[in-house]
């Protein structure tokens, strides 16, 4: 599925400051029985946001609209857990374009790359002075620029860089998905197969 | 340069490495369930293509279905809805479907060994954390998202970066009581739910030589709760032992020739890993989870750890406490339980209950305790008549439901209620995930068998003397 293109992105950011956020939490399973990738978004952090009435559970980051942007800045390990891109959905649904962690679960950043949310991930230190930053002023900007590969929190103008493997870089920066370039390399995957039995 | 044995198997299967960027890694058979694969066939639809192999393509029904009275229709039409999915697309697609009421239905990670569909030196996907499961015969197997599932229905290839290399050694003689379970949870409290993130294990020494095909299948599908994205063994006698002869392993001359590659598939004396970690059998005891995370896990015996000894945030480990209702300091001994839930693809094979059968025999279920007996398959639910185990389970008030996924994910109606507690065989004792506000205990099946007959956390080799007493 395409995705719109990524190159900078300037935003105030949404403090979620737990560690080892896991895709359950993200998007509960019950909510995975659709067969078409929409609404998600309604139903990220669910449980979390919602009590089982459906009332909003008002102390919770989503439910405070003196936060509000882009970006969502997790503790440390997010993501952990199950395969399912439909959390990755749901966070680029609700409307994030951009992850920052201290550390990052496999699999959801691999999901995250693959339907146009940038994992950033950053020095535990500099999570620290992100999270500080948005305590004292909920409005702080933060910029991620993918072309320089850096993150910025605007205010102070401290800065990190940060990693992405070139290919990934080009794909999020162009809008394309990878199953374009594994098309275009056909005839090399069928030559392949014809060499390995099943 | 000496290869692991992950290097042989991924380095064979490279169609092309890309500069800068992920290796293009041919998927030699991908596994397909209900919930993961709708939005890839969309994906296919929409761009006009069909599946490249169909052959190497495998479909299940198991992660939404109800695990009593299959043969009637689906009743939540969410779930009816993406089961009639599958079952349209695999037919679009000529891939095989084993659905609700085929011989062959089960969770996806328990028939793919049955069927012999997985076999050492493979490269296995399946959009599921815990394909890992399948590294237990030597292949390389790890779970992919939506959108990797429709690379490879489309392409039969994935775009990977080669992970880091990990060595897990663990020597010496299990004590007793001490199940593949108990040592997967061992490793995973030492580790921590990150501790592997970025890596690719391989399991070695004593313990996973003398270990059974469904012990080794339980440890490598915990490989995810440690973060890495998958673990292997070796194969060897005991693996060649249990393909052989199953419908998908190659036959005759076929089977010669594979056996040839696969006798190569080890780890070369000389190979190096980015990490290696050695513990000794001797220190592993019946382990069991107090808190919200597969890390947070110690021997039974043990008192839950002080915030201020636990590495991590401890505003995390409170919360985390405070989910569950337990308290720094605590002994899980005792602690009375409301559920016990026995199967999903980390314990929902035979020897899981047959486990389960040799604590309970002879005595009575508890009264304030549910029970949940999910077999992981048809061929495993056969097995439990045939061996004799039903009678017992049932002499002991236990029923057995029909197979699927249930409330490892409480996906369909088998979820703990709010605030009550499970002692469950499954692999994630995160919040909510055996229903909104349920409590999870995730343990073997001789804990949750001790559990389920005298109505609290019991360490069960209490239990296995009273037998031999």
């Amino acid at each position: 599925m395409a995705y719109d293109k990524f190159e900078i992105l300037k935003s105030s950011a949404v403090p979620l400051p737990i560690e080892n956020v896991d895709t359950d939490q993200i998007i509960p399973a019950r909510f995975l029985k659709a067969t078409e990738r929409k609404g998600f978004g309604d139903n990220l952090f669910r449980d979390w946001r919602y009590n089982s009435d459906d009332s909003p559970k008002e102390q919770f980051v989503l439910n405070n609209p003196i936060y509000s942007g882009k970006i969502l800045v997790g503790g440390k390990n997010f993501g952990s857990g199950s395969s399912r891109e439909h959390a990755a959905w749901a966070v680029y649904d609700y409307g994030f374009r951009c992850v920052v962690s201290s550390f990052f679960a496999d699999i959801f950043r691999n999901n995250c790359l693959n339907v146009g949310v940038l994992p950033v991930q950053v020095s535990p230190e500099f999570l620290d002075k992100i999270f500080t930053a948005i305590e004292a002023d909920p409005n702080t900007e933060l910029e991620v620029n993918l072309p320089e590969q850096t993150i910025t929190i605007l205010a102070s103008g401290e800065s990190e860089s940060f990693e992405i493997n070139g290919y990934k870089k080009q794909n999020m920066l162009n809008g394309f998905d990878d199953i374009d370039f594994l098309l275009n390399i056909k005839d090399g995957i069928e030559k392949y197969a014809e060499n390995t039995p099943l | 340069m000496s290869k692991t044995l992950f290097d042989k198997v991924w380095d064979s299967h490279v169609v092309q490495h890309i500069e800068n960027g992920p290796d293009v890694l041919f998927i030699d058979r991908h596994l397909v369930h209900e919930v993961t694969s709708p939005v890839a066939f969309l994906g296919l639809k929409n761009r006009g293509i069909k599946v490249k192999y169909p052959e190497r393509t495998f479909a299940t029904a198991d992660h939404n279905t109800p695990t009593l009275n299959q043969h009637l229709p689906v009743k939540d039409p969410l779930s009816a809805n993406q089961l009639k999915a599958l079952e349209e697309n695999a037919a679009a697609h000529n891939i095989p479907y084993w659905g609700l009421g085929h011989d062959k239905n089960g969770i996806v990670h328990v028939i793919g060994p049955e069927n012999g569909i997985t076999v050492p030196g493979a490269t296995i996907v399946c959009g599921d954390s815990h394909t890992s499961t399948h590294g237990a015969f030597g292949a390389i197997a790890f779970g992919i998202g939506t959108s990797e599932v429709e690379m490879v229905l489309s392409t039969q290839c994935i775009m990977q970066p080669k992970p880091k290399s990990m060595r897990i050694n663990i020597n010496g003689t299990l004590s007793k009581a001490v199940t593949p379970k108990d040592v997967a949870l061992f490793i995973i409290s030492k580790l921590s739910t990150s501790g592997a993130t970025g890596y690719f294990a391989e399991y070695a020494g004593d313990v996973f030589k003398n270990m059974s095909m469904e012990g080794r299948m339980t440890v490598c599908n915990l490989s995810i709760e440690m973060g890495a994205r998958g673990g292997m063994i070796a194969p060897d006698e005991t693996t060649f032992e249990y393909i052989k002869g199953r419908e998908y392993t190659p036959k005759g001359a076929d089977w010669d020739k594979a056996m040839e590659y696969w006798q190569t598939l080890y780890t070369e004396d000389d190979a190096t890993f980015d990490k290696e970690l050695t513990f000794e059998a001797s220190e592993i005891e019946p382990m069991i989870t107090y808190g919200t995370n597969p890390g947070m896990g110690m021997s039974i015996q043990k008192y839950i750890p002080l915030a201020e000894a636990v590495e991590g945030g401890i505003a995390t480990y409170k919360k985390s406490l405070e989910y569950m209702d337990f308290h720094e300091g605590d002994s899980m001994i005792g602690k009375p339980i409301d559920f016990v839930f026995l199967g999903s693809c980390t314990n929902g094979r035979i020897e899981d209950f047959r486990a389960f059968a040799s604590i309970v025999k002879g005595k009575k279920k508890a009264d304030n305790v549910t029970a949940w007996l999910v077999p992981g398959s048809h061929r495993v639910e056969e097995a439990i008549k045939e061996e004799g185990i039903l009678d017992i389970l049932h002499e002991a008030g236990f029923e057995l439901r029909e197979p699927g996924c249930s409330a490892c994910l409480a996906m369909n109606d088998d979820k703990v209620p709010a605030g009550k507690y499970a002692v469950s065989t499954s692999n994630r004792n995160f919040e909510g995930r055996q229903g909104p506000g349920a409590r999870t205990l995730l343990a073997s099946p001789l804990v949750a068998a001790a559990a389920a007959v005298t109505g609290k956390v019991t360490d069960p080799r209490e239990l296995m003397e009273e037998v031999l007493a």
